[in-house]
């Protein structure tokens, strides 16, 4: 697959509503409790992801760098701490001293700013290549369905799927099927985008054309929240990365430092392991 | 990358002779041949008086309400198991339960008793109140007799009631079959329940639940005979029984039910058959196929559409 062309993957509009953000956390986490029963899995996590930049979550699995992604868009509910996205809380407003609940709308209202690539691609299968990516646009954004299909016909031939337009997810490899997934979360013109191990379902030689996406999208000025175990990933385009163990995280900084020269013991174990 | 070797011949092999298999087969259709020839051959079965009542009036007006009875009684049960299958599902626990009592009594009680019941209605309930229960504030009133008078409503009731019961299982069934990651999906795209449930999940429980709404739509048709109980002329097979009852020609207008009931049913498991093709998009065997067909279509639309307007702009430069 060709590389995409650079400032392909993102409309300028979108890019210049980031640039005003800019100085403004795009993400702030400030001591986010998770539990699921009796286990907590996310034990007070701090952390600031600035716009435009790449934000990667390391760690073991079990760590709840996943469940982490999973509160930035509310898909589960924090059980403490606060939760903000470009300045407004997730999930909740408070009002006073006490916090509401949003209603369904709403949080639908925040979450289709924020796009989300999971694992294992959840595409909708009863829908095409391109109705994948228009189905969010005009069912949710009112897009007009002409324009919508222009759009998609663009993303997807910037993730290089030109061929395959009309093609269902069944028909796709398991690569082109996360480079759809990939334009339907862009279709929406999300401030801020979240992957949660978007390679590891992927054969080892496909692994690369999903790669080369993201790095060029983290270049073109997106926001990103990478969960992953893609080192090379991490040493290329990543602004900040974080070590995740026990619910907490263990260590953050620049991937120079975190990286190459880490100071927990954890965080050297861990690399020592994956780099082995 | 090294060239592969020629393509060998093919194995030519004797098969394998399976003399048990003709040899039960054989006997089997010689049983069968004999069943036939009596059951055709017979005098009791008396050929020209099934002919006769196979295209009479009294059974194809029959036919006609048995076939518009099945579709109303699966409108009503399907409505109603949707409607139902959302309640169960639903995180309300008072609409969950009372959507597991609906189907706790209509599933545990025979239908046969159902159609009598509801026929009987006007005898527990003899006055039909539209109002506000408990406060005495009354809006309208029937008489239940002119519900129950009416057989035709009788059957809907009965039979569209029962159905939802059973609908709204295999409705909750498809409903759960959808993989969960397609509600996490819909939900990050910034679609609201509703939304998800209309363009996402139930058009992939479709995929579950037609097969088995196929199979419940024939054992309605079927079930409709039930209500010759009830008399009055609203299906097929009750109007049958009332003329063998006074001719005594019983096998023959029984065959005739027979030969109308497999030809409905035949018919409806063909439609069953276009339904699933329909609705397993994405998941046939000739995919690839179709996505060619599909590309060549817009491009062709594209290129149209290019041309329209490069004529128009052509008629502007003139």
């Amino acid at each position: 697959m060709n590389r995409p062309v650079p400032g392909c993957l993102i409309d300028a509009a979108t890019l210049a509503d980031e640039a005003e953000t800019v100085g403004k956390p795009m993400v702030k986490a400030e001591q986010v409790w998770k539990s699921f029963g009796k286990l907590d899995v996310l034990r007070g996590v701090d952390f600031i992801v600035q716009p435009q930049q790449t934000f990667v979550l390391l760690g073991p699995s079990g760590g709840g760098k996943s469940t982490l992604l999973r509160c930035i868009n509310h898909l589960e509910k924090i059980d403490a701490g606060r939760l903000y996205v470009a300045g407004e809380l997730m999930g909740y407003k408070e009002r006073g001293n006490a916090l509401h609940e949003m209603k369904a709308r709403d949080v639908a209202r925040q979450r289709a700013s924020i796009g989300m690539v999971f694992q294992r691609f959840n595409l909708f299968p009863h829908k095409t290549a391109i109705e994948n990516v228009m189905e969010a646009p005009v069912m949710v954004q009112r897009v007009p369905r002409k324009q919508a299909e222009q759009e998609a016909i663009d993303l997807l031939g910037c993730v290089g799927l030109s061929a395959k337009l009309d093609t269902y997810p069944a028909q796709l490899s398991g690569g082109q099927q996360q480079r759809v997934a990939i334009a339907r979360a862009l279709a929406m013109k999300p401030k801020l985008m979240l992957f949660d191990e978007p390679t590891s379902a992927l054969d080892p030689e496909l692994v690369g054309e999903v790669l080369d996406v993201m790095k060029q999208l983290a270049r073109d000025g997106m926001t990103m929240v990478v969960v992953t175990h893609e080192m090379g990933f991490a040493k290329e385009v990543a602004d900040g990365v974080a070590l995740m163990d026990g619910g907490v995280i263990v260590e953050q900084g620049p991937p120079r430092e975190i990286l190459v020269n880490p100071k927990e013991e954890r965080t050297k174990l861990f690399l020592s392991k994956v780099l082995a | 990358m090294p060239a592969a070797a020629p393509r060998p011949d093919a194995i030519k092999a004797i098969p394998v002779r399976h003399w048990g298999r003709w040899i039960g087969a054989a006997v089997v259709v010689y049983l069968l041949a004999a069943l036939l020839y009596s059951f055709v051959r017979s005098p009791n079965v008396d050929w020209p008086t099934v002919w006769e009542y196979l295209f009479q009036p009294i059974t194809l007006i029959g036919l006609a309400r048995t076939i518009e009875l099945t579709i109303v009684c699966m409108v009503v049960g399907a409505a109603g198991g949707v409607m139902l299958a959302v309640m169960r599902l639903s995180d309300n626990p008072v609409l969950s339960w009372i959507a597991l009592g609906y189907i706790w009594f209509f599933r545990g009680t025979p239908v046969y008793v159902q159609i009598i019941l509801w026929a009987n209605i006007g005898v527990l309930w003899t006055k039909f109140y539209v109002g506000l229960p408990f406060t005495g504030l009354v809006v309208a009133s029937a008489d239940s007799g002119t519900l129950v008078n009416n057989l035709f409503v009788v059957a809907v009731l009965a039979l569209g009631l029962n159905e939802a019961a059973y609908a709204a299982e295999l409705v909750r069934a498809g409903i759960i079959s959808v993989d969960a990651g397609q509600m996490e999906a819909a939900s990050s795209l910034g679609m609201s329940p509703t939304l998800m449930m209309r363009r996402i999940v139930l058009p992939q429980a479709m995929r579950v639940i037609i097969p088995t709404m196929g199979n419940e739509t024939i054992s309605m048709l079927k079930t409709t005979s039930l209500l010759a109980v009830i008399g009055g002329g609203v299906e097929m097979f009750g109007r049958l029984q009332q003329v063998y009852a006074q001719t005594f020609q019983i096998i023959p207008l029984l065959v005739v039910a027979c030969i109308w009931y497999l030809i409905v049913t035949s018919i409806l498991t063909l439609i069953q058959a276009r339904l699933e093709a329909y609705f397993g998009k994405g998941f046939g065997e000739k995919e690839a196929e179709a996505a060619e067909k599909r590309t060549a279509r817009r491009t062709s639309k594209a290129a149209a559409a290019t041309l329209k307007a490069e004529t128009v702009q052509e008629g502007e430069s003139r």
